[in-house]
């Protein structure tokens, strides 16, 4: 009895999370042709309903790299999308762990009160803080430049929350070896803290590169120049003239999402555990 | 005691910059917002609690904070209920536990960008649903554009995150000894009983976690309200972020200003329960 439950829920299940994935991946070895003919009826007016084909009748990456080396717009976008995440990313190492790592391993006063503070930061959503970031922004003079994106999205506690986790997990008679043996404390953080706690790390990563990924409310809010725009705020701007475009586009887009997840998926399991259990 | 006192200095040190951060784009803002809160719009004097009247009388803001609180209370349950049930399902389940679990998880990596026009092309008047319906004789309807993009947002977000909390439970679950479960079926307990006699206290810290993950969670649909149905959604979908977003455009500072403090209040105590149920945990660990 509970096997045959398994056996069909589970599968069922995982086909309703997987289908719209197969969906789009079976888009992006359509030609052109073929993929206004399935879905002209939506975005065209053409008579009857969209159709799709799992698997393509034509097979082919023609799409993708014309996308990619033939359409400036596209590429526009793609490197918006690929700066912001970057340089939040490398924010979020270069500000964010030395944080997780202060946090994780040493007492002072008032610690507890800011990892507290950290913890509601993390949890509040964007119409929360967006007035106050727009406050700060437009203070500094940065509405309407990558940096009113980057910047807020650097100091994000997620990250710091997710590292906290991990270095947690660090015995500390490692480090009362290491202080033995001469080492000050930010030797003992680059050299025990980050190779010990590098899962964590990489698992903040990857949640955080997910989110920025498809970041909308932030740009969204923050940049009015649309040669600014990130891929994930364009691409729901789809009209019938560039309909054809903006499926390759989004096909596109999907690829470095779904490398990354790939690659780093027992990490993002890892960091979503993490954020469960103290 | 120098030596600790110092080291301690360095934990100062290593926190310092990213504090430094928060506090000059989240905290210090978000005082002179709490200020601004209390002031009127036009010309700055004071104006009491009048903002926050405002922003609750508001007939936008009302059914923004309707639909949300009616979203939430429909999702939750069907969310929870559905990864309780596949984690279980997992939890006995070892030779593809991993497959499965990745299948879960892959709707966290699409991007909203290249959903968006997929749920169109599934959800449009012309759309693969309706073509499937017409296929079967039915009349099929236009899904994002009637009551029903509430059922459409329902599934956006329940397909985004079954497999986040998918993963939460099954962390919890196998925290559980395999020796209990052993023990009780050698005092001949069914699976009834081992679920409501066993997993469920030993489960019970995680739960808490998620529903509160999930409900903190659930103010972040905006995405997906964006992706389904753009800035002008229809009546039913139209979330807090669509009302904050319309304040912005018209500049209504003072109305947004008291719309954050009050959200952030009640997110607030939100996380600070979850807190304390962190800090629980804890203790039972030490025991």
């Amino acid at each position: 009895m509970k096997k045959i439950v398994r056996g069909f829920f589970l599968p069922a299940f995982a086909l309703f999370a997987v289908s719209p994935v197969i969906f789009l991946l079976a888009g992006t070895f359509m030609g052109n042709q073929e993929i206004i003919e399935c879905i002209s009826p939506v975005f065209m007016d053409g008579g009857g309903y969209a159709g799709w084909r799992l698997v393509p009748q034509y097979p082919t990456l023609g799409n993708v790299v014309e996308l990619l080396l033939d359409s400036p717009e596209f590429f526009k976008m793609f490197w918006n999308s690929a700066k912001i995440t970057v340089f939040i990313l490398a924010g979020q190492l270069i500000f964010g762990m030395p944080a997780a790592w202060g946090m994780a391993r040493y007492d002072f006063r008032g610690k507890k009160m800011i990892y507290t503070f950290y913890i509601v930061m993390m949890m509040m959503p964007f119409q929360v803080t967006m007035l106050s970031e727009y406050l700060v922004l437009d203070r500094l003079h940065l509405m309407d430049t990558s940096a009113a994106v980057i910047l807020p999205g650097i100091f994000s506690t997620f990250s710091v929350f997710i590292m906290y986790r991990f270095f947690r997990g660090i015995p500390e008679s490692i480090m009362d070896a290491a202080r033995i043996d001469g080492a000050g404390e930010l030797q003992i953080f680059v050299a025990v803290g980050i190779p010990l706690g590098s899962s964590g790390i990489i698992s903040a990563l990857v949640l955080s590169f997910l989110e920025c990924y498809s970041m909308i409310e932030q740009p969204m809010t923050f940049l009015k120049t649309k040669s600014l725009w990130p891929l994930s705020l364009f691409l729901p701007e789809v009209s019938s003239s560039n309909a054809g475009f903006s499926m390759c586009a989004s096909f596109a887009a999907l690829l470095p999402a779904v490398f990354v997840f790939l690659i780093g998926q027992d990490y993002l399991e890892q960091g979503i555990a993490a954020s469960g259990i103290k | 005691m120098t030596g600790r006192t110092k080291r301690n200095r360095a934990g100062w040190l290593f926190v310092l910059p990213s504090l430094t951060g928060v506090m000059v784009f989240y905290l210090i803002p978000f005082v002179d917002v709490c200020r601004r809160s209390f002031l009127q719009a036009v010309g700055g004097g004071f104006a009491g609690f009048g903002n926050y009247y405002q922003v609750l009388t508001n007939k936008a803001f009302r059914l923004a904070a309707g639909n949300t609180l009616r979203f939430v209370l429909i999702c939750l349950p069907l969310l929870l209920g559905m990864s309780l049930g596949i984690a279980l399902l997992l939890q006995g389940q070892k030779k593809y536990r991993e497959i499965f679990k990745s299948a879960y998880l892959a709707p966290l990596a699409i991007p909203a960008a290249s959903v968006v026009l997929l749920w169109q092309v599934l959800f449009d008047n012309q759309g693969l649903l309706n073509g499937l319906m017409h296929f079967f004789h039915k009349t099929g309807r236009d899904w994002m554009n009637e009551g029903t993009a509430f059922g459409v947002l329902v599934f956006s977000y329940i397909w985004k995150n079954l497999g986040y909390d998918v993963v939460l439970w099954l962390s919890g679950l196998l925290g559980i000894q395999e020796s209990i479960y052993e023990a009780a079926k050698v005092d001949g307990a069914g699976a009834v009983k081992t679920f409501f006699y066993i997993t469920l206290p030993n489960i019970r810290p995680v739960a808490f976690t998620i529903v509160i993950l999930s409900f903190l969670n659930s103010f972040k649909v905006f995405r997906e309200a964006y992706l389904v149905a753009g800035n002008y959604p229809q009546e039913s979908i139209y979330l807090l972020q669509h009302v904050f977003n319309n304040w912005f455009s018209e500049l209504s500072m003072d109305k947004m200003a008291a719309g954050s403090v009050l959200l952030c209040s009640v997110v607030a105590a939100f996380v600070l329960l979850l807190q304390r149920s962190w800090d629980r945990g804890d203790e039972d660990c030490n025991d």
